[in-house]
């Protein structure tokens, strides 16, 4: 069909929105190191500082990962710091019972794995109305399981095998650094785990229905894609990446311990609202989740070292989520034409 | 229209049950070659139970779908998908957060692969949506556009050049005007016209009698999920077709 060239959409204003769309949360990230940087020059930017930064985020970037991709096909999972707490407690169990490391390790990507499935399964299967339901129950379900074979008290102590995701040191002194100066595994693990994921949500099939099941369910299903299964899958590579979560986090705190992950699924949602996901589904970056962990990251970083209460850091935390979203807001305002 | 014999799609006695309700009883339904069957009838009467049932959205409670002269059994749209049985949907079924290139060959998209992995394909995908759209002579900005910036004439042409973009024999387009405005309303059926050129049986569900009267050769009417009426367009008139909607002959 001949539409008029519409002159108005040729204009470099309108030719950037769709860059801004992409690394504008990029930007706030920026400006945000910037800010700290400055009021923190000494402190923030040094190595030991950064790594830091890394080392706190690494296993919230996991869950956050996971959170992402289900709020992508327009679902909910509130369940991972239960399947985060469940996992490590499997893993400390099964690490306290002699298992060799390289069975200790699976475990907790096993466990998230399985709960994960049990989400999708409970969503398509059980036909639950929404996501938030099934995995509200399994929020209590899977907590409420990791306390009972763990009988609700930490379990502590692990390998350095099982501990070197969460824990372990990459030595840089052979490139002329300091001992200090090492990479710490976690990051490492970040950057190939979300790579992976990139690849994954952008270049292959499952990734882009993913978005089409986000987007339109309807198209998807009359497209023939199996919508069912592509959200089974959804939820149980979210409960992996959780696993994931669990075995950093067993190298962290060399514990499991009741308490892991508790409200942590509210950080992972945040982290994905302020990294430009939306609610609605179909909407939302590999980039931006991780632009989104790093903000969160960086402004708990940033408060401590400027000494600013933990309380101060949750109002704050609370009013980029409404501030990062009215930008959203304003920023789709502009961009539709109708 | 020397195809006309060439029957590609035929419906035989299909029933539909919902629980109690009954939406299809015992409807027939015949599209050849290069021709285009009307659809009429009042809301309830049917129509987009008998699409879904031969878009295999839906399984009939009884009768059989022969296509080409065989019958087949649908399990889902991927099975008439794959017969070249296709279907515009009312609702459009695009995905508007996707580009209009990914939402033609959603579900079907072009992959390289790479050992075992498989890739995307975004180049082939943009190259065969260009041509593709080139040989409908639809005219969008770019393939990569956003499906949820066009506007809804053009939204109905992605809609269409997605049912066609795959050797397509039948088209089923539900109310493939009924979103549009007036001045859209002709694009879309000069696009059913010469999609009926190139010898696809086309099945459209409408309730304006413009858009039955300028595009199809045949009209048949559903009243109460029944065959109520069909004729030759030559041989009817609107008023006649308006009667058939509310029942009376």
């Amino acid at each position: 069909m001949v539409e008029e060239k519409d002159k108005k959409s040729e204009s470099l204003y309108l030719k950037l929105i769709p860059y801004f769309d992409k690394y504008g949360i990029l930007l706030l990230l920026l400006l945000m190191i910037l800010v700290m940087h400055i009021l923190q020059p000494d402190v923030f930017l040094s190595w030991r500082n950064v790594t830091n930064v890394f080392k706190q985020i690494s296993w919230q970037s996991m869950l956050a990962l996971g959170v992402f991709m289900v709020i992508v096909t327009a679902g909910i999972d509130l369940s991972v710091g239960s399947i985060m707490m469940l996992s490590l407690m499997i893993l400390a169990i099964v690490a306290k019972a002699g298992a060799p490391w390289f069975i200790v390790v699976i475990t907790p990507l096993i466990a998230g794995f399985l709960c994960g499935l049990i989400n999708g399964a409970g969503i398509t299967f059980l036909r639950m109305p929404h996501p938030f339901i099934m995995t509200l129950g399994t929020l209590y379900i899977f907590r409420g399981t990791g306390n009972l074979i763990s009988g609700g008290t930490p379990i502590s102590g692990f390998t350095d095998e099982v501990r070197y995701l969460g824990h372990g040191r990459i030595d840089l002194t052979w490139l002329g650094l300091e001992k200090s100066q090492y990479l710490p595994v976690s990051l490492v693990l970040i950057a190939v785990v979300y790579f992976i994921f990139w690849i994954f949500m952008n270049h292959s099939r499952t990734g882009k229905w993913i978005y089409a099941i986000g987007g339109n369910p309807n198209a998807a299903r009359a497209s023939g894609i199996n919508v069912n299964k592509i959200l089974i899958i959804v939820y149980s590579l979210c409960g992996f990446l959780s696993g994931i979560g669990a075995l950093i986090l067993a190298g962290r705190a060399d514990s499991g311990y009741p308490n892991a992950g508790l409200q942590s699924e509210l950080d992972a949602i945040a982290a994905c609202i302020i990294g430009g996901a939306s609610f609605f589904g179909g909407r939302g970056t590999v980039l931006g989740v991780f632009a989104g962990v790093m903000i969160m990251g960086i402004l708990r970083n940033g408060l401590n070292l400027m000494d600013v209460s933990s309380f101060w850091q949750q109002v704050l935390i609370g009013s980029i989520i409404v501030l990062a979203v009215y930008i959203d807001v304003l920023r789709r305002d502009l961009s539709t034409r109708k | 229209m020397s195809s006309f014999n060439n029957l590609l799609l035929e419906a035989k006695g299909i029933t539909k049950y919902f629980g109690t309700i009954t939406a299809l009883e015992n409807v027939n339904l015949k599209v050849r070659a290069g021709e285009c069957l009307g659809v009429v009838g009042d809301n309830g009467a049917g129509k987009s139970t008998l699409m879904k049932v031969l878009s295999g959205l839906y399984k009939p409670s009884a009768g059989s779908l022969h296509f080409q002269g065989k019958e087949e059994v649908l399990e889902s749209p991927r099975d008439s998908q794959n017969l070249g049985l296709e279907m515009v949907y009312q609702d459009l079924a695009l995905a508007g957060n996707l580009p209009i290139g990914e939402n033609i060959f959603l579900g079907r998209e072009p992959t390289k692969n790479l050992g075992l992995l498989k890739f995307l394909d975004f180049k082939k995908i943009k190259e065969l949506t260009d041509a593709h759209l080139g040989k409908l002579k639809i005219n969008v900005k770019s393939a990569d556009q956003k499906v949820e910036e066009l506007s809804g004439g053009q939204r109905q042409a992605v809609a269409i050049a997605r049912s066609t973009a795959f050797d397509a024999k039948v088209v089923i387009m539900d109310e493939p005007t009924a979103a549009l405005a007036i001045k859209e309303v002709g694009k879309v059926l000069d696009l059913i016209n010469s999609l009926k050129k190139t010898g696809v049986g086309v099945i459209v569900i409408s309730h304006r009698m413009d858009d039955i009267f300028t595009v199809c050769d045949r009209v048949m009417a559903l009243f109460q999920g029944t065959n109520f009426a069909e004729a030759e367009l030559s041989k009817t008139s609107r008023d006649e077709v308006i009667g058939w909607i509310m029942g009376k002959k």
